[in-house]
């Protein structure tokens, strides 16, 4: 089959309502910085981020499905593909790349071109085990959970921690088959 | 090259060129985040009252940011000492800049002379935000009006801020009113012979 025309969220995003990056990137450093004072442990408050992700993530996958016109993906390389090119466009208003893929084709890295959570963030050394965008990996894994995809999203480079990229790398670890919420006799 | 960002890396944030704020995100994005951060503090407060401090000290933190962002960026470093003049910035140049438009009104209190009110048909937050009965009159905009006081307060004009609902005639939503009442040190001054001398 021949691939599926490239598809990227630049129309939808250029049609949404949108606000300021700005307010989002202070309310969402409002936010880690509230769950450090609340939760004291920087691995507790990685845990709260990638939770509101998930969150946020089983939710917003309706929103995406419903604006994005995008049809059901063949095979974990498309799903991949989708995420970087329309999902963040169409909600970040940035573009990722999926690279790394393995062998098999069932994990592979997202790698962010441009981050709206970071702008103004420095870590102190007192939270250098933060993963700041923990968000964005729960936000990843929860929508994919609602088309059946259980996946593990980790960062795997964090330029907030000195590295020279933000990656994201997603692991599928099964397709769950579709099932039918009721059965027919009942 | 592939697997390489484009964001250029600097070894201090502060060495960074402050970015134009032109950039955006959905609107969809930052509602779910907000979502978020109501939920979140939900389960961290026993009643509506401590639940709308909790959502103003997050916004408070935004808003001293916000401050010194925009003198930064827009005023050349400086900022406005007068009541009139902190109270039009917030409501023109900060509102414009995060919410997209200037503020739909700033009035003075007819009752107290320290009281000033920046009311807003639909506020951003409020936006996707139904408050369910049994919670009576608890706003999210309690998170801008922790913004405003954050603004104001690191500006040198302390106040207790906060917002409330005002039902409107014909309107099926009621408007959030930003009510700002100001310390008393802050009128003191405005009203101290050297502002009178020295008029701008």
């Amino acid at each position: 089959m021949a691939p599926a025309a490239p598809r990227t969220g630049e129309a939808i995003f250029a049609s949404v309502e949108r606000v300021n990056a700005e307010l989002f990137t202070l309310t969402y450093g409002a936010i880690v910085r509230q769950l450090l004072t609340d939760l004291e442990e920087v691995e507790e408050v990685n845990k709260q981020l990638d939770q509101m992700g998930y969150n946020i993530g089983i939710r917003l996958i309706d929103e995406f499905l419903a604006k994005s016109n995008v049809s059901r993906c063949v095979d974990f390389k498309e799903t991949a593909e989708v995420i970087a090119k329309v999902g963040f466009k169409m909600f970040l208003g940035v573009t990722a790349s999926v690279t790394n893929w393995d062998a098999e084709g069932t994990c592979c890295s997202i790698v962010l071109e441009d981050n709206p959570l970071v702008d103004f963030v420095e870590l102190p050394d007192t939270c250098q085990g933060l993963y700041y965008c923990n968000i964005l990996s729960g936000v990843v894994r929860g929508a994919l959970e609602m088309v059946s995809m259980k996946t593990e999203v980790t960062w795997i480079r964090d330029m907030l921690r000195g590295d020279d990229a933000y990656e994201l790398q997603v692991k599928l670890l099964k397709q769950v088959p579709e099932e039918y919420p009721y059965k027919d006799d009942e | 090259m592939i697997g390489v960002g484009k964001i250029k890396q600097y070894a201090n944030v502060l060495d960074k060129p402050l970015s134009k704020g032109k950039q955006e995100v959905s609107l969809s994005a930052f509602a779910f985040l907000f979502s978020e951060l109501v939920q979140y503090n939900q389960t961290q407060v026993d009643n509506i009252a401590e639940l709308e401090r909790r959502l103003e000290d997050a916004g408070y933190a935004v808003g001293a940011r916000v401050l010194e962002l925009l003198c930064h960026r827009d005023k050349g470093n400086r900022r406005e000492t007068r009541l009139l003049g902190i109270l039009s910035f917030v409501h023109s140049t900060v509102w414009k800049v995060l919410f997209g438009k200037v503020a739909d009104s700033l009035e003075k209190g007819t009752e107290h002379e320290d009281e000033y009110m920046i009311s807003e048909k639909e506020l951003l937050v409020n936006k996707f935000i139904s408050i369910p009965k049994d919670m009576g009159t608890f706003n999210c905009g309690a998170f801008v009006a922790g913004i405003v006081r954050g603004v104001l307060d690191s500006a040198g004009f302390p106040a207790v801020v906060t917002a409330h609902f005002v039902p409107m005639e014909g309107q099926q939503r009621p408007r959030t009113t930003i009510l700002i009442k100001f310390a008393e040190e802050v009128l003191r001054r405005e009203a101290s012979t050297y502002n009178r001398i020295v008029k701008r």
